[in-house]
């Protein structure tokens, strides 16, 4: 060994010092900032939270990249999935993301209509909090369904889309997968096509989007817009509480042009009433995101959907499955943003 | 509050060659070791023991960084932040001698969260561990193999490393409470 | 609820009675149920004396438009429990819809209503029969024969008369019976199942939304239809700027149309769907808010208070509609509408007076002569001068403080609905006494006697 490396390891020697300021130097992480107890829409996150969910789901992509995919994180937590319509994809993505983290998984596939089939919404929630469910997710035909349930209950409740109002697990995963390709959506130009009026993935992605600073263009048919979306005219305060404003557009072409992201929505043939649009065939003539359509926008934007995709209605094949989707990644990456959330709703109460 | 400097920059660099040194000595040689930094300063420090080793024998050891958020049984306690970076282990530890590496042993909690994680990523041959400074009261029976200073405190002290890499320089502070 | 047979000396409260032109300081005797003298420095000769000093004593209010559930829904409501939360408001006399179960379109259940009312009601009932069998809206009701039994008016209230062409018939049918109808005015398909106003509140909830469209495409039937009738329509609980235009021009015209306003379509906008004060930091989806016609904008409710001001609507009448807390406790798509509104109607409707929007003397006129003369009231046997303190009129009177301030507790209304988006509101205006055929149906502790 050196002469110069003594065993100093008993030591106390040092200078003294005595200090008003601390060292030039980074602070201790701070405690995180998250101070949510549901996650009901994205309408009340700050762009600061949005980013905390970005990095943790970085974190979690990593876990599932390991050979045995698997942490004790959640090990002794109860997640109670209640999904009052069905969905393979999004039940399947919580039920891997709880299992992951290590907690216990129940799935619930509850009756449409609380109100004719017996137990109603309130009582449900109160049995599974008997039971000792401590996050619920939740997925309901009817708006503000999920409000309601976190009303009644201890438990945490995570919004799985309610009727038409909000789907913020799938707005958060569109936007990581934005970001993992685009860096950031500072300024960047992101056009939603399709059924805006019965779309909660819409809404959602309207929030976390421009929140995050990005520039958001609607397009679809005027019978598919909703009414309002100018806000409050004259003299209403509310107008922090109307939607985040944006531009609309019921000319695709002229919507599609030099964007940075494609974000396509299902035509929702099941929640649309009849007559909305004419035929599907006049609406693939008229919206339908094709090859010729996306060369519009610029070489590099991404094509999203949130699934399942109307193949040959909503985009065409060649896109769907061309280079500039990203679809697949959007259901990789849901696991890992639904990991993420379970985790800071758990451990962000401190 | 008092601050006293217990660890000069020179005092750091000592410290981390001879720990480097006993390392090698101690697992006659390099074969089959893999250092693992603790997030956060585990890791500069993980790689500056590495890099001494480099030095004087000329061998490359890989360095990997672990996050053990998603392994803490402590969370709760005021201070610790609910963020977690990604953990990146580039070899396959199973039957390799791992080297843990973190800034300050305390309770020992965070060391059993480690050894959680790391078998989850594979079966090593051995893990060890190594830190800059050792503070004592340990709640669990955890202990290191290699120690840059052991500094006696109390339970209202705080004990802080400096990295160039992270903090902008090098220094180890004792912040000892009022009326000590 | 006819012919107590106390006398009742009211002293020294102001007296208004704007039907006729009364605002003065005064003393009111009441005898035999009716109104014997209006005059200072009345004898006392044996009658309980009444100090109303600092208090407005006006004609019994009178509320053309409400709902009281019995028969069929008597776990909602019972014409007892009604007309007790009517006396609290300050109403002695109440016309209720005939949204009940079973409907009422024969004269078996007016006869029920009215058998009812005279054994467990504090305050005169006056039942409204329905414009169509069963309410289905296919077919008339047998009109006549209701209007024989008693009813005061026709209306299929909860629905409207979707269809023109009998709307048309009723308006000619009764022609011969001297009865308005009253129109529930609400589109059906352009309505389209909406829960609330269609404008930003309903696009940011995600809600399904109604249009100003569906109520005015009605209003604007109605006046074509009075007008080729000459018979009287009355538009019910109007709440948009389109409506309050079209009534305007209409009785410019000369059309037969009256119109009536609900205190919440006076106050609240559909804003109160989405906040709570009991809840500031999230989304409410307040079912108590839920109603029809829906609340709508603050432009929306700026007309109506206009419409009121300028005499184009005729009456406030409160569509106190109660429900059972669990019919409430439920997603928003699938709650029923209604706000129980009677315990609140005046309190909520002096914020306007004390804000300066409206007359006191306009708003007590229509809650007293304006809706007896929408619907023509006082010309049914025993009801002359009903609405007013004039000599011989039924002795319904209304003793109130306007500045009292108290807060909205819906857990202690007299009605079995709480619903009510008003729940810890602090209003200013208090009802003290109610006073109906003469006999006292409602006090408030504080009143001497």
């Amino acid at each position: 060994m050196p002469a110069d490396l003594k065993d100093d390891r008993e030591g106390q020697g040092g200078t003294a010092i005595l200090a008003r300021e601390p060292p030039t130097a980074l602070p201790h992480p701070a405690p995180g900032t998250w101070r949510h107890r549901h996650i009901l829409d994205l309408d009340d996150f700050s762009p600061e939270e949005i980013e905390l969910v970005m990095e943790t789901t970085s974190t979690m992509k990593e876990v599932l990249a390991r050979q045995i995919a698997r942490v004790p994180t959640l090990r002794g937590t109860t997640v109670v999935t209640l999904f009052y319509e069905s969905s393979t994809r999004t039940r399947s993505s919580f039920e891997l993301a709880g299992k992951v983290l290590g907690a216990d998984v129940i799935n619930i596939a509850a009756a449409a209509s609380s109100v004719q089939k017996g137990e109603s919404l309130v009582d449900t929630v109160l049995t599974l909090q008997a039971i000792g469910a401590a996050i619920l997710v939740m997925r309901h035909p009817r708006s503000g369904a999920p409000y309601l349930a976190s009303r009644h209950t201890r438990a945490s409740v995570i919004n799985a889309g309610d009727g038409w109002h909000a789907h913020p697990t799938q707005a958060l995963l569109d936007l990581f997968t934005i970001c993992s390709h685009l860096g950031d959506v500072r300024g960047r130009k992101v056009v939603i096509i399709g059924d805006i009026t019965h779309s909660r993935v819409a809404r959602s992605n309207l929030w976390g989007l421009s929140t995050m600073g990005a520039q958001i263009v609607i397009c679809g048919p005027p019978t598919l817009l909703p009414v309002g979306l100018e806000g409050p005219t004259g003299d209403e305060e509310g107008s922090k509480l109307a939607l985040p404003p944006v531009e609309v557009e019921t000319n695709v072409d002229r919507a599609i042009a030099d964007a940075d992201v494609v974000m396509t929505l299902r035509l929702q043939l099941e929640r649309m009433q009849s007559g909305l649009i004419p035929s599907i065939r006049e609406y693939c003539n008229l919206y339908q995101v094709t090859k010729e359509r996306l060369a519009k926008a610029k070489p590099s934007a991404l094509v999203l959907h949130p699934g399942p995709v109307n193949e040959g209605v909503e985009i065409s094949l060649d896109v769907a499955h061309g280079a500039q989707s990203v679809i697949e990644e959007q259901v990789a990456n849901g696991v890992a943003v639904r990991m993420a959330l379970l985790y800071l709703l758990s451990r962000g109460r401190a | 509050m008092t601050e006293t400097i217990i660890m000069s920059s020179e005092d750091m660099r000592r410290a981390i060659m001879r720990i480097a040194h006993e390392i090698v000595e101690n697992n006659r040689g390099c074969k089959d070791l893999v250092f693992v930094g603790m997030q956060t300063r585990g890791v500069p420090l993980a790689e500056r023991i590495a890099g001494g080793i480099a030095e004087f024998e000329g061998e490359t050891v890989s360095v990997g960084a672990l996050d053990i958020g998603l392994y803490r049984d402590d969370i709760p306690d005021v201070g610790l932040s609910i963020q977690i970076k990604p953990s990146d282990i580039p070899t396959n530890i199973a039957g390799k001698r791992v080297i843990l590496v973190d800034d300050v042993l305390y309770t020992g909690r965070s060391i059993r969260a480690a050894l959680d994680a790391l078998i989850d990523y594979g079966r090593p041959e051995r893990i060890q561990l190594a830190v800059l400074v050792d503070r004592g009261h340990r709640e669990l029976p955890i202990r290191a193999d290699y120690v840059g200073k052991n500094i006696p405190t109390s339970r209202r002290d705080d004990v802080q490393v400096r990295l160039q890499e992270t903090d902008g320089s090098d220094g180890v502070l004792l912040i000892t409470a009022e009326g000590e | 609820m006819n012919g107590g047979k106390a006398k009742l000396l009211i002293r020294g409260g102001r007296i208004l009675d704007p039907g006729a032109g009364v605002d003065k300081v005064g003393d009111i005797l009441i005898q035999e149920g009716r109104i014997a003298a209006l005059q200072p420095g009345v004898k006392e000769n044996g009658a309980t004396v009444i100090d109303a000093k600092g208090l407005i004593v006006c004609p019994g209010l009178v509320d053309i438009h409400c709902h009281l559930r019995d028969p069929g829904f008597e776990y909602k409501e019972t014409i007892e429990t009604g007309t007790l939360a009517a006396a609290r408001g300050g109403f002695t006399t109440v016309c209720c819809m005939p949204n009940t179960q079973p409907p009422i379109d024969s004269r078996a259940t007016v006869e029920y209503i009215q058998r009812t009312a005279s054994l467990t009601a504090a305050v005169r009932v006056l039942p409204i029969g329905c414009v169509s069998k069963g309410r289905q809206g296919k077919e008339l009701a047998e009109l006549g024969d209701l209007a024989d039994a008693g009813v005061v008016a026709f209306s299929d209230d909860g629905s409207a008369v979707a269809d023109a062409a009998l709307m048309r018939k009723a308006l000619e049918y009764c022609r011969a019976l001297g009865l308005p109808i009253s129109d529930h005015c609400e589109e059906p398909s352009l309505a389209h199942d909406g829960v609330m106003h269609e404008g930003w509140v309903a696009a940011r909830l995600g809600l399904r939304g109604q249009p100003a469209a569906a109520e005015e495409s009605l209003v604007a039937r109605d006046i074509a239809l009075a007008e080729l009738t000459g018979s009287p329509v009355h538009i019910a609980h109007v709440s948009t700027r389109g409506s309050v235009d079209l009534i305007r021009k209409a009785k410019a015209r000369g059309a037969p149309v009256t119109a009536e306003v609900t205190p919440h379509h006076l106050t609240l906008t559909h804003e109160s769907v989405m906040s709570s004060p009991s809840l500031p930091d999230e989304l409410a989806y307040d079912t108590d808010a839920k109603v029809y016609p829906p609340l709508r904008s603050a432009d929306d409710v700026a007309a109506c208070v206009e419409g009121l001001r300028d005499g184009t609507i005729d009456a406030i009448a409160t569509d106190h509609a109660p429900h059972a807390p669990v019919d409430k406790l439920c997603e928003f798509d699938d709650a029923p509408g209604g706000i129980s509104g009677f315990e609140t109607a005046l309190g909520l409707v002096l914020t306007l007076v004390h804000e300066g929007k409206l007359e006191l003397a306009t708003v007590i006129e229509k809650m007293t002569a304006g809706p007896v003369a929408a619907l023509g009231l006082d010309r049914h046997e025993g009801l002359a001068g009903l609405g007013s303190l004039a000599p011989g009129a039924p002795g319904d009177v209304t003793i109130f403080d306007p500045d009292a301030e108290w807060t909205v507790t819906p857990e202690r209304f007299a009605s079995k609905g709480r619903n009510t988006p008003l729940g810890g509101r602090v209003l200013k205006g208090q009802v003290v006494m109610t006073i109906s055929g003469g006999r006292q149906v409602f006090a408030r502790e504080k009143v001497t006697v």
